[in-house]
């Protein structure tokens, strides 16, 4: 079976090579076929890495229950629990915000979300609600002037976690690249290139 | 197959690994130490009690706190951030939570302590309550690991009531 294949391309060279110019049309289609196979298998690669990355967020959002399980500490009003550049794991529960925890919170008219400790709770007898103040460790005042104008106290549907785990160091990957955009495209575009001349 | 940029890769790869293992690993030793914590308040005295001009009724109080958080540290202790707090219940709010006073402990040595003080932060009641109203105060404490999970865990003690008049 295998020979007679073998026998059949021979002839087929062959007579490629005595008919000349169309021999030469199909070697270059054959050729520009392996090459968009090529890029078309590192396109699908790309997409499953992009895809991934946005499997495990959506997936992580469903188990905290929380919009942005993950954030990144930008202000040193916490030190010395967290430090600019750590990264706050962050979780959704039902239960009840309790004094202590550190939370991160929403406030009208401020683009980026606050984590501070809760320093009150008073929660309602009839419905349950909760009233919180919260204040940084490293501030001395509490927070109520950073809320919203005439706001006290901030409720369950501006909080958007509580921080529950945390790790050091890693979010100044992206603190440097919110801050040197010029780094971020650099890195985007060796990766690309990266993947673009790597052979599998 | 053996270039530069595979092996960089591959080393890269393994160290962020190993170090992501060795993050869970410490952040799961925690789970194998049992503190026993131990504190002890006293109110000295009640500095004055008042309402507001908002109609909330206000404390101001001397406190005398003592606490031992020694056996919470360990290895992958950073720091521990301990606070008392006033708790009660009034017939409007199911629970009232009042931080009174915090203090952040950074190392061991410094976990058995004894502090003199009046509140850090006003004792301020949501509307007027306060007048003869028992509470509890309970020692707090945060534990904030250098990576990993957090933990917090507490001591209650009651049978703390506030005079019936204002002073």
């Amino acid at each position: 079976m295998q020979r007679s294949w073998c026998n059949s391309k021979k002839k087929k060279s062959t007579i490629e090579r005595t008919m000349g110019l169309i021999g030469e049309t199909t070697v270059v289609d054959s050729i520009k076929s392996i090459q968009f196979r090529q890029a078309f298998s590192q396109a699908v690669t790309l997409g499953i890495i992009v895809a991934s990355a946005l499997i495990i967020w959506k997936t992580l959002t469903c188990i905290t229950g929380s919009q942005s399980p993950i954030v990144v500490v930008l202000s040193e009003s916490m030190e010395p629990a967290f430090q600019r550049g750590d990264i706050l794991f962050l979780h959704m529960s039902k239960d009840p915000i309790r004094v202590g925890e550190i939370v991160v919170f929403d406030v009208e008219g401020r683009d980026i979300p606050i984590v501070h400790r809760v320093i009150k709770v008073h929660e309602r007898q009839d419905t349950g609600e909760v009233d919180v103040l919260t204040k940084g460790d490293h501030n001395r005042d509490d927070d109520r002037g950073l809320y919203a104008p005439g706001q006290l106290w901030i409720q369950q549907h501006h909080i958007l976690g509580r921080a529950v785990g945390f790790l050091p160091y890693v979010g100044w990957v992206t603190i440097i690249m919110t801050e040197k955009p010029i780094i971020k495209y650099i890195l985007i575009g060796a990766l690309g290139l990266f993947v673009i001349i790597s052979k599998d | 197959m053996h270039s530069f940029g595979y092996r960089a890769n591959a080393l890269l790869t393994f160290a962020v690994t190993l170090l992501a293992l060795i993050c869970a690993m410490s952040s799961l030793s925690d789970n194998l130490n049992s503190p026993s914590p131990s504190s002890h308040v006293k109110v000295l005295n009640i500095n004055w009690f008042q309402k507001s001009t908002q109609g909330n009724d206000e404390v101001s109080m001397t406190m005398n706190i003592s606490a031992n958080l020694q056996s919470l540290f360990t290895w992958n202790t950073k720091q521990v951030f301990v606070f008392l707090a006033a708790e009660y219940e009034t017939p409007k709010n199911s629970l009232n939570q009042v931080s009174l006073w915090d203090g952040i402990i950074p190392s061991k040595e410094h976990a058995k302590f004894w502090i003199h003080t009046t509140n850090k932060y006003r004792f301020t009641d949501q509307g007027s309550n306060l007048q003869g109203k028992e509470f509890n105060l309970t020692l707090h404490w945060h534990v904030m690991p250098k990576t990993g999970k957090m933990f917090a865990d507490k001591i209650v003690m009651s049978g703390f009531s506030l005079p019936v008049e204002y002073r």
